[in-house]
């Protein structure tokens, strides 16, 4: 583990944190906890993996400390902002800002090219695209020939690329993806994966990726392991193999239990 | 198959409400112009009904009465003395005989009242109880010498006279006063219609309203005695050139004109309701084909287990079927209510409607319900042709068939021929074919309008840029769906065009008349009677002595033959002539009006081959003939027409002397100062109409834009329609565009600009329709127009500028306030629920 002590040079910048962060939905008899006094960092230039079986909590988790949903208790920072004070609007703001983020199904606009995909988020802000920047994503994630076709003339994992970049392009503070390989073949999963670790190896992008696939979840380079809306384990360096390993080890816990 | 249908429609409520309010709105506009009509038809029938009463057989002038004076004298044939035979006859029991004609009575500020037609005078005439049976005296007393006079409570209402009051009235000449001795009701059918009747005696009557005879004697039957046995009896004392009519019959005749009246009001309503019902097929069309796009899968699994493409399409059929059925039902309940606001609507106008029961017919209920279930399984009928057609694979694949561009392509072809088609017969000489051709070009416009939206659209751009991104996205978004984009503009249109055509005619028409009026007259007033009627010479001798007055001329017309060619000529003062009107000379001059001459109007002039220096033989009513030289040939149009000549060569062929009106040029001009002395010097006669340029073209103006009015009355029901399919429209989109919706929330887009985005999107669509149905309404008004400038010589078209531009405000402002609601919905999307996969 010669890598450990790096990373964990880099890890003492926090790029989002989630103290005693509880969600509860329901009242009384149906109380449903999702979330029990999570605590967690995200350092700055790691690609996170939360892992866990379907209701663990790994995506509300997520969406939680991406300011896309609202929490019962405890506290969440993006950078130095607090957010469970934050109204709607200046939630947005921050997401626009601060957030990218990969979702499974895509989500681009079809009636944009993909290059007007891709700078999305900062027509939305405003604001002038950086171009080197630009272009530097763009051949990274190697959508170079296709800007100018549509998302419906794209192939899944050219579609997936495209949400890579539109995530990448803004230069956020930190990049979440829900599960972004689930509606992939496993090559162009391996491809997206790919441009992911990249962006945090060569870039020194912070990426958080919920995934419940143990080989997407072996290009992080730490996975937490959710079950019952806590957090039961944490591996860094994973391997494809040493995640199945746990995982499985999980669900054979849930079940005797 | 109907539990199914009936399952998807309750799954669907929310997102069939428009659907159901726009099939409603027009149900009720159809079944409340039915229940209107018959309510209103049935109540002045039970009314009328009761002015018969008193009548058994009526004795009346064969062809009609003759109370235009103007004729040569005729025997007397409704005399006393028939009246007090028709009485003794075995069988009756009394005889009444009536006059009527027109009275002008004067309000307490000296105005007329019950407008130009409205006020009937008519005799009191007592039966053997020395009561008249046809009026009911509520205060006071009948009238009974020539200071008396007795008026209808309405009228009394509404001029605030009350028993004892001294009026004024006059009836063809001087004004003459009277004391109101009574106010009474009555089931006269002139009142009944609104209108006002005052009541003289017998004798005074007879003289003020110039008869000399009656112009009906009714016979009263008596006890046992049937009517028609009444007239056989009648019908042997009868003079030469009288008949006898009976109760029921003229009741009947009476029924057939009320029916007659109702109906082609309830055609003049039902083609508005049309137009309404037109434009909700839009909106109920689109409503199916999403209705059928968001099932695709389902359907397509039916089609898979073994469901035929018929059972399909019945299943959305039977699905409209339930629709069309609930908004008929409901469009009906809330007709009946439009019925009660139109009765009350009016009653407010001052058409003081009889009263009577709402009669719901039938005819009305199955008609309404009828109407509902067809058009909108009419309207769901391609949708569900469409929805038969999914393949059975369908149902495994995730990907939605997109709509083909080949149907767009045969869209457009058919549009396209459509509008050839049109302008083709536009060109044609007859009026039938051309509008024919306007229709055809509506419609030819309508298939093409999802062509159309792409270029209008994309030229939008520039204007939406400043909104930044969500501008770019509402553009992108309104073209997405060319089919349903255009179905939303096109029912806006369809309004906006009858609308645009209508303002375009009505303004040039408006136009055209005052330039008629001031182009042609010169003079500052014109003279004559409030009801048409002649004037006597008297009047023309007075006002030329005002000493306001600089020129004047009576207008003393009849009919002649000017070289065997039907006109009219008019006797003129030559000297003031050319003072107070100004025409248009091919030839010759109004200068040279002078002795045995005359102006000649081009078309007789032309049909006779007839110039300046020509003469032409004038032959007048009583069959002698003068021959004059022709001063000049001049253009006439709709005001000035006929020749005209010297007075002293028209007045000796009349009968009775008599002026059609005379023209008054004054030394300052039209001013309140010189109408008033006008008006003294007639003494303050609220028979006599003064009017300056500015009435004369009011008259006919203000008729036209009451009309318009009326016509933007109604035809903001088919806007209020199209409104709803904008909303519509907007919530599918909404719906259908969650994910994305989502996603843009998730990735920065805040509420305020989520919504901005769906209006946006809502004024584009809105602004396409009604840039496109201002456009074509200016081409149907210039193709209007071409035929109205064959008839209005001063026609020429006028575009409205204003008033276009406050439609097309008026279509943003709609944009704006049909999108609060899908607005609202889109920002309140969580973004969590939205990008969940399904």
């Amino acid at each position: 583990m010669t890598t450990t002590t790096s990373f964990a040079a880099r890890a003492t910048q926090v790029a989002a944190r989630a103290t005693d962060l509880s969600k509860v939905y329901g009242q009384g008899e149906t109380q449903v906890v999702a979330l029990d006094h999570v605590s967690v960092d995200f350092g700055q230039g790691e690609f996170t993996a939360i892992m866990g079986p379907s209701g663990s909590g790994k995506s509300t988790l997520m969406h939680c400390v991406a300011g896309l949903d609202s929490f019962s208790g405890g506290s969440v920072r993006i950078g130095d902002t607090e957010l469970s004070t934050l109204k709607d609007k200046q939630l947005t703001k921050l997401r626009r800002d601060k957030i990218g983020f990969i979702f499974q199904a895509f989500n681009l606009l079809p009636t944009l090219t993909a290059l007007e995909n891709i700078t999305l988020p900062m027509d939305i802000a405003g604001r002038k695209p950086n171009k080197q920047w630009l272009e530097q994503v763009i051949s990274m994630v190697g959508l170079a020939g296709r800007l100018s076709h549509r998302p419906t003339e794209l192939s899944g994992g050219q579609q997936q690329r495209v949400a890579v970049a539109r995530a990448l392009a803004s230069q956020p503070e930190i990049i979440f993806g829900d599960e972004p390989t689930g509606n992939l073949d496993s090559r162009s999963g391996a491809e997206v994966l790919g441009f992911l670790r990249n962006s945090v190896r060569e870039l020194g992008q912070t990426v958080v990726m919920v995934t419940h696939d143990p080989v997407a979840a072996s290009y992080a380079d730490r996975v937490i392991f959710l079950a019952d809306g806590r957090i039961v384990d944490e591996m860094l360096q994973p391997t494809a193999d040493g995640v199945l390993d746990r995982m499985k080890h999980f669900d054979a816990k849930g079940r005797t239990s | 198959m109907f539990r199914t249908a009936l399952r998807n429609v309750l799954a669907h409520k929310a997102r069939l409400l428009m659907t159901v309010l726009a099939v409603m709105l027009g149900v009720a506009f159809v079944s409340g112009t039915l229940v209107f009509t018959d309510t209103f038809g049935s109540a002045y029938k039970n009314k009328s009904a009761k002015s018969f009463d008193h009548v058994s057989v009526a004795i009346k002038p064969d062809g009609g009465s003759r109370d235009d004076g103007q004729e040569a004298k005729q025997p007397d044939r409704l005399t006393d003395s028939l009246l007090t035979r028709a009485g003794k006859l075995p069988g009756a029991t009394s005889a009444l005989g009536s006059v009527s004609g027109f009275t002008a009575l004067a309000d307490k500020d000296g105005k007329l009242v019950g407008g130009e037609w409205g006020t009937t005078g008519a005799n009191y005439f007592p039966g053997k109880d020395g009561k008249d049976p046809r009026y009911d005296f509520a205060e006071g007393a009948a009238p009974k010498s020539a200071g008396d006079i007795a008026l209808d409570s309405r009228t009394a209402d509404r001029t605030g006279y009350k028993v004892g009051d001294t009026v004024r009235y006059s009836t063809d000449g001087p004004v003459k006063t009277a004391k109101v001795s009574g106010i009474f009701d009555t089931d006269d059918g002139s009142v009944v219609a609104g209108g006002s009747l005052v009541v003289f005696d017998n004798d005074t009557a007879r003289k003020v309203l110039g008869k000399s005879e009656y112009d009906e004697i009714d016979v009263k039957a008596a006890a046992g005695t049937s009517e028609t046995a009444l007239k056989g009896a009648v019908e042997k004392i009868l003079p030469k050139d009288t008949e006898a009519e009976t109760g029921a019959s003229l009741k009947d005749e009476q029924d057939r004109m009320i029916e007659q009246n109702t109906s082609s009001m309830s055609q003049v309503l039902l083609i508005f309701a049309g137009i309404a019902l037109f434009v909700g097929i839009f909106i109920i069309a689109n409503t199916f084909t999403m209705l059928v796009a968001q099932r695709t899968k389902e359907l397509a699994l039916m089609r898979a287990v073994g469901a035929s493409r018929r059972q399909v399409t019945r299943s959305v059929l039977i699905e409209a079927f339930i629709v069309g059925l609930v908004a008929a039902v409901a469009g009906f309940a809330l007709g009946i209510g439009v019925a009660v606001g139109l009765e009350s609507l009016m009653n407010a106008g001052g058409a003081s409607l009889p009263d009577g029961p709402l009669v719901i017919g039938p005819t009305t209920i199955v008609t309404a319900l009828i109407i509902g279930v067809v058009v909108t399984m009419l309207a769901a009928w391609l949708p569900g042709r469409r929805a038969a057609k999914i393949p059975p694979v369908a149902a495994m694949n995730s990907v939605h068939a997109s709509p083909t561009m080949r149907g767009l392509v045969v869209r457009n072809t058919i549009g396209s021929l459509l509008v050839a088609l049109g302008a083709v017969m536009l060109f044609m000489e007859d009026n039938y074919v051309k509008s024919g051709g306007a229709a055809t070009i509506l419609v030819g416009v309508i298939v093409l309008t999802p062509l159309l939206s792409r270029p209008f659209i994309a030229g939008s751009g520039p204007l939406l840029k400043p909104f930044g991104v969500t501008g770019k996205l509402a553009r992108l978004n309104s073209v997405r769906n060319p089919r349903r984009t255009a179905s939303t503009a096109s029912a806006l249109m369809i309004g906006l065009t009858l609308i645009t055509a209508m303002t375009v005619v009505a303004v040039s028409m408006g136009s055209a008349i005052n330039k008629m009026a001031t182009d042609s007259l010169k003079a500052d007033y014109a003279v004559s009677m409030a009801n048409f009627q002649p004037l006597t010479p008297k009047v023309h001798d007075k006002l030329a002595e005002l000493p306001e007055v600089e020129a004047s001329s009576a207008l003393r017309t009849t009919w002649g033959e000017a070289d065997g060619r039907d006109t009219r000529v008019s006797g003129v003062d030559p000297k003031s002539f050319d003072k107070l009107v100004g025409l248009d000379f091919t030839s010759g001059s109004a200068a040279a009006l002078k002795g045995d001459s005359a102006l000649v109007d081009k078309e007789t002039a032309d049909a006779k081959g007839l110039k300046a220096g020509d003469t032409v033989t004038v032959k007048f009513d009583d069959d002698k003939t003068t021959r004059l030289k022709v001063a000049g040939v001049y253009k006439p149009n709709e005001m000035i027409d006929g020749l005209f000549t010297p007075t002293p060569i028209v007045t000796p062929h009349l009968s009775k002397v008599q002026d059609q009106q005379v023209l008054l040029k004054m030394k300052d001009g039209a001013s309140g100062k010189a109408e008033d002395a006008i008006v003294k010097a007639l003494g303050d006669n609220p028979a006599i109409k003064i009017q300056d340029k500015d009435d004369i073209s009011n008259e006919v103006g203000g008729a036209i834009n009451m009309l318009l009015n009326m016509l933007y009355g109604l035809l903001a029901m088919a806007i209020l329609v199209a409104v709803l399919g904008v909303i519509n429209t907007l919530a599918m989109s909404v719906f259908e565009r969650k994910h994305e919706i989502g996603m843009l929330r998730a990735i920065g887009l805040d509420r305020a600009k989520i919504k901005q985005m769906v209006r946006l999107e809502s004024v584009v669509i809105s602004l396409f329709g009604a840039v496109l149905g201002v456009g074509l309404g200016l081409f149907l008004g210039w193709v209007a127009g071409d035929s109205i400038s064959g008839t209005v010589s001063t026609y020429s078209m006028e575009v409205p500028v204003g008033r276009i531009l406050i439609f097309l405000a008026i279509a943003g402002v709609v944009g704006v306030l049909a999108a609060v609601w899908p607005a609202r919905s889109a920002a309140r999307l969580n973004p969590l629920q939205a990008i969940k996969s399904e």
